[in-house]
């Protein structure tokens, strides 16, 4: 195999490298760039724990391959939390202990923020449907739920 | 039992001012994990590090009679290629028994297989390469000649004459059976009015961790020193086996548990393939890291619950229980696991059974069998939802024959919450619990008598809902009665380390482990509050052999009531030693003294007098201006394991409010109750949070959880599309409530809570889905509640 050229843009920094074609985007972000807060959980596209955005849209990086990203913006956990643009969804997170292990939070921040940026009021039901796609085996979801609708309510001045 | 009174010196630490005991405040350092900055064990990566690959077995059971590993070990990047005979030089076997499940007999297991193979998804080979792509790559081209044997899996045939013995050496497939008699069963089933008889069965499933298995073992041939990096729940119990199979000293073995990606159970055991990974990173002088993919997960994590269980109740027509007896029959695969043994679940359900009800009479069997599929061992709520499914499903049937309704035969038969000391029918003994407090409380929180009639009102719409109650005991707290009296070297005591630094905030290192339940954070709230010290000054360190004190860690819900009574003594000791020097320094007497808000203070007008910093900086820096005879310890251990009970059970009840689609056959769960009793609350958000997640995993097992196998051994749905977990969309919300009754054993009183949910959850989903049927006469007593089983029980397919 030989490897191809993929100039891309990863949390905002320019990244030049030569991948090998079958490689998937998770294990590039990973391997490669370090950066480790994309978790791998299934490797076939249903736990959602690898959760990155790409050009905005919220994709599964284990079913992507790297390739795919040359001239895409692709964003991950290390992104949007340097970026502050999820600071309030993960104070919510924090104070309603909305994660034990962690392993899923990076890609269930992932999920819920794309939510909230396409529907800014979800009900529960609409936020229990759009992290149907993210497993967690630790919370039983109420917390996460919890924490989204939260966010959702300050962020849409409709504090309680 | 040390009570405050004795001890002026110090208040209570419920009632100390500003006491984090009993409030809910954040887990420290959850910033790391939600940044995506936690160090899990597929993050790390050392110099030199290779990365290992097993070849495993596509049979059941099958003769090796040659592996060929020629083409393998030319293909790039490929460092070794290593089979079950070349490993053993480096690890010897091990057999998964324990002297106190007597008759418990297992054979020899090997790291890797040599010879024979005997489950789908036993390691034949390991490859080792600079990267796992490439050590796939490799593993596909080594090749191995097998020689297919009669699979057995099905448990019921085990047993029988004509079926072959899987360890010839063994006689049988026999591995485990405990019988149980108490009190008059034959007598007091002949006295009563009814008596019912029912199969439950129960679907074989697994944790599914989030976070695969990992493992990175690092052998430095220069220390003569091996340090493994792996998310484990029982660091202390790695370190020993790993030395004891390696022919090393445990002083040789180092183990780090950084960030754990859930573990449930799961990550308690050893496995051949960490054993694997230990060995060869001895034999090949490098590290080497091992990520099982989610296959292998399927095929090798631990699986759980595969039982067929015979109940038998007795009943009277006032809704007095007469009796219980059940026949248990559980199948675990080709070997018991190591070093905890695949005895101890179906023990369990012999402990279990009737366990929260007055009657005395109770007789037991369980048999556990070899057979050719993957290893069953201890997962959460080890044997609790067995048991649990099979009493109150025997309950809810005794109701429903004299026609009495679910919660009233309850109501007549829990053990009166006066009543305690006792024993239950199996012997355990009882400490304190609360079965009709909370009994009282569930019906309060879930409104009973409205959804009774709500659901009498939709029946006549053609609308099926059901609601199913279940009371349950839990084992926490475990004492050395567990493992440590069968020759098993997993300790069941705890240490803690406390010492003030020199800025006078505060480090703490705990034998307890971290896999998000909070361990961390019970810890910090306990020395926080006994020291008078606030939280964001107190640092826990864990998960690390060389730098923790020695004890079990985090499994069978025992952190909080072991580790987190050693915190609590330790910091008294602490605490003490600073207010002595205090005194010294300040001229006046401990007694005088106390500790607020990270300063030493008058006791009588709560006056400032020093901070803790300032203290610090003398101690540390001029201790030359301290009055003579005056030596500080500002650092102090404390150790703690419950000696008076061997186990601090808890209690708790459950409720379920559902509704079937008796068309297609799903069950949408409405709301579920939990109300449960673990003893003093250290953290209220953390016990409801471990009580939630808890309860979706036994829904999970409830509904959509199970291995299947077919009939040569061979796993069909080993992955996350087919094996079904919970997912957020068909989740209910959870309503919890507490019932507080301390253990007397320690001074903090706390009990377990992590196993609660789980242990009732699926007999109170069960109950409901037959409750909803009622009308259609029909009565199902089989998980996971698929569609295809509730159509086939309503004889719609």
């Amino acid at each position: 195999m030989t490897a191809v050229a993929i100039s891309l843009v990863v949390n905002g920094e320019r990244v030049d490298a030569d991948v090998l074609p079958r490689l998937n985007l998770a294990d590039f972000l990973r391997e490669h760039l370090k950066l480790t807060g994309t978790h791998v959980g299934c490797e076939h596209g249903v736990c959602g724990a690898c959760t990155v955005r790409v050009n905005g849209d919220i994709v599964r990086s284990c079913l992507m391959f790297a390739v795919q990203t040359h001239n895409a913006t692709v964003e991950t956990i290390e992104g949007i939390s340097d970026s502050g643009e999820v600071s309030d969804l993960q104070s919510a997170f924090r104070e309603r202990n909305a994660l034990q292990c962690g392993f899923c939070t990076p890609g269930m921040l992932m999920a819920a923020q794309d939510l909230l940026k396409q529907s800014p009021c979800p009900d529960r039901e609409q936020i229990r449907e759009h992290l149907s796609g993210n497993y967690c085996r630790c919370t039983g979801y109420q917390a996460i739920v919890d924490a989204i609708e939260t966010t959702a309510r300050a962020r849409t001045g409709r504090l309680p | 039992m040390t009570s405050a009174q004795e001890n002026p010196e110090t208040l209570s630490v419920l009632d100390r001012p500003n006491s984090y005991i009993g409030k809910t405040v954040p887990r420290p350092n959850l910033d790391r994990l939600m940044q995506g900055r936690g160090l899990y064990v597929s993050d790390i990566e050392l110099p030199r590090m290779a990365h290992v690959v097993f070849l495993r077995s596509p049979h059941a059971h099958a003769k090796i009679n040659s592996i060929d590993v020629s083409v393998a070990k030319q293909m790039p990047g490929v460092i070794a290629v290593v089979s079950g005979k070349d490993l053993s030089s480096v690890i010897t076997p091990w057999v998964g028994v324990l002297s106190h499940l007597k008759g418990l007999k297992s054979a020899p297991q090997s790291a890797i297989a040599v010879d024979r193979v005997c489950w789908q998804g036993e390691a034949v080979a390991a490859v080792v390469a600079s990267s796992r792509a490439q050590a796939e790559d490799a593993a596909e081209h080594v090749l191995v000649d097998y020689e297919e044997l009669e699979a057995i899996t099905d448990m019921r045939i085990a047993l029988e004459s004509s079926t072959a013995v899987i360890h010839a050496s063994l006689g049988d497939n026999l591995a485990f059976e405990r019988n149980h008699d108490a009190g008059t069963v034959d007598q007091a089933f002949a006295e009563s009015d009814q008596v019912i008889e029912a199969e439950f069965v129960f679907g074989r499933h697994t944790g599914v961790t989030l976070e695969p298995r990992s493992v990175v073992a690092d052998w430095s041939a220069a220390e003569a020193r091996l340090t493994i990096y792996q998310g484990t729940q029982a660091p202390h119990m790695v370190q020993n086996i790993a030395a004891l199979h390696l022919g090393l000293k445990e002083s040789q073995v180092r183990v780090v548990c950084k960030d754990v990606g859930g573990s449930f159970g799961i990550k308690v055991h050893i496995y051949a393939d960490e054993m694997a990974t230990y060995a060869l990173s001895k034999l090949l002088r490098r590290p080497i890291k091992f990520v099982a993919d989610r296959v292998e997960s399927f095929n090798t994590d631990i699986h759980a619950r595969d039982h067929r269980c015979k109940g038998k109740i007795g009943v009277k027509r006032d809704g007095t229980i007469t009796a219980f007896e059940i026949d248990d029959l559980t199948g675990i695969g080709p070997y018991s696991m190591y070093p905890r043994t695949s005895a101890i679940e179906a023990n369990q359900v012999v402990n279990l059974v009737g366990g929260p009800y007055v009657t005395k009479n109770y007789r037991a069997r369980a048999r556990v069998v070899f057979q050719n599929k993957n290893v069953m061992c201890q997962y959460r709520a080890v044997g609790h939802p067995i048991a649990c499914s099979v009493t109150e499903g025997l309950v809810d049937l005794a109701a429903m024959k004299i026609g009495m309704d679910p919660v009233e035969i309850r109501r007549r038969n829990l053990i009166a919450d006066d009543a305690y000391p006792c024993a239950s029918p199996s012997g355990l003994r009882f400490e304190q619990l609360s079965h009709h407090a909370a009994l009282a409380k569930l019906i309060q929180m879930m409104d009973y008598d409205a959804l009774r009639a709500e659901q009498s009102a939709r029946r006549a719409k053609n609308i099926h809902r059901g609601i199913g109650i279940a009371s349950f005991i839990e084992v926490t707290n475990p004492s050395a009665a567990f493992y440590g009296v069968g020759g098993a070297k997993i300790s069941s005591q705890d240490g803690v380390a406390v010492r003030l630094d020199a800025q006078g905030s505060v480090i703490c290192q705990t034998s307890i482990t971290e896999q998000g339940q909070g361990s961390e954070s019970l810890t910090a709230q306990i020395v926080g509050s006994v020291l008078g010290v606030s939280m964001d000054r107190v640092r826990v360190v864990l998960g690390d052999t060389d730098n923790t004190p020695y004890g079990g860690g985090t499994w069978a819900s025992r952190g909080a009531g072991i580790g987190g009574e050693a915190a609590l003594q330790a910091a008294k000791v602490l605490r003490k030693n600073i207010l002595d020097v205090a005194a010294a320094v300040l001229q006046s007497t401990p007694k005088e003294l106390d500790i607020v808000d990270n300063g030493v203070v008058n006791v009588v007008d709560g006056a400032s007098r020093i901070d803790l910093s300032e203290l610090a900086r003398i101690v540390y820096f001029r201790p030359d201006t301290l009055p003579p005879g005056i030596q500080p310890e500002f650092m102090a251990i404390r150790h703690f394991v419950p000696r008076e009970y061997p186990f601090a059970f808890t209690n708790g009840i459950q409720a379920s409010w559902l509704e079937v689609d008796t068309d297609t056959g799903f069950v949408k769960l409405l709301k579920h109750w939990v109300v449960e009793d673990c003893g003093t609350i250290i953290n209220p958000q953390l016990v409801d949070e471990q009580i939630r997640g808890g309860v979706v995993q036994g829904l999970g097992a409830a509904l959509f959880e199970k291995c299947v196998y077919d009939e040569r051994g061979q796993l069909t749905n080993a992955n996350m599309a087919d094996y079904l977990v919970p997912m957020s969309g068909e989740m209910p919300d959870i309503d919890v409530g507490h019932v507080v009754s301390p253990t007397l054993e320690s001074e903090l009183g706390a009990k377990g809570a992590g196993e609660a949910g789980t242990a009732g959850a699926a007999a109170a989903v069960t109950n409901a889905v037959n409750d909803a049927l009622r009308p259609f006469g029909t009565i199902i007593t089989e998980i996971p509640l698929t569609p295809q089983v509730i159509l086939t029980a309503l004889g719609r397919i």
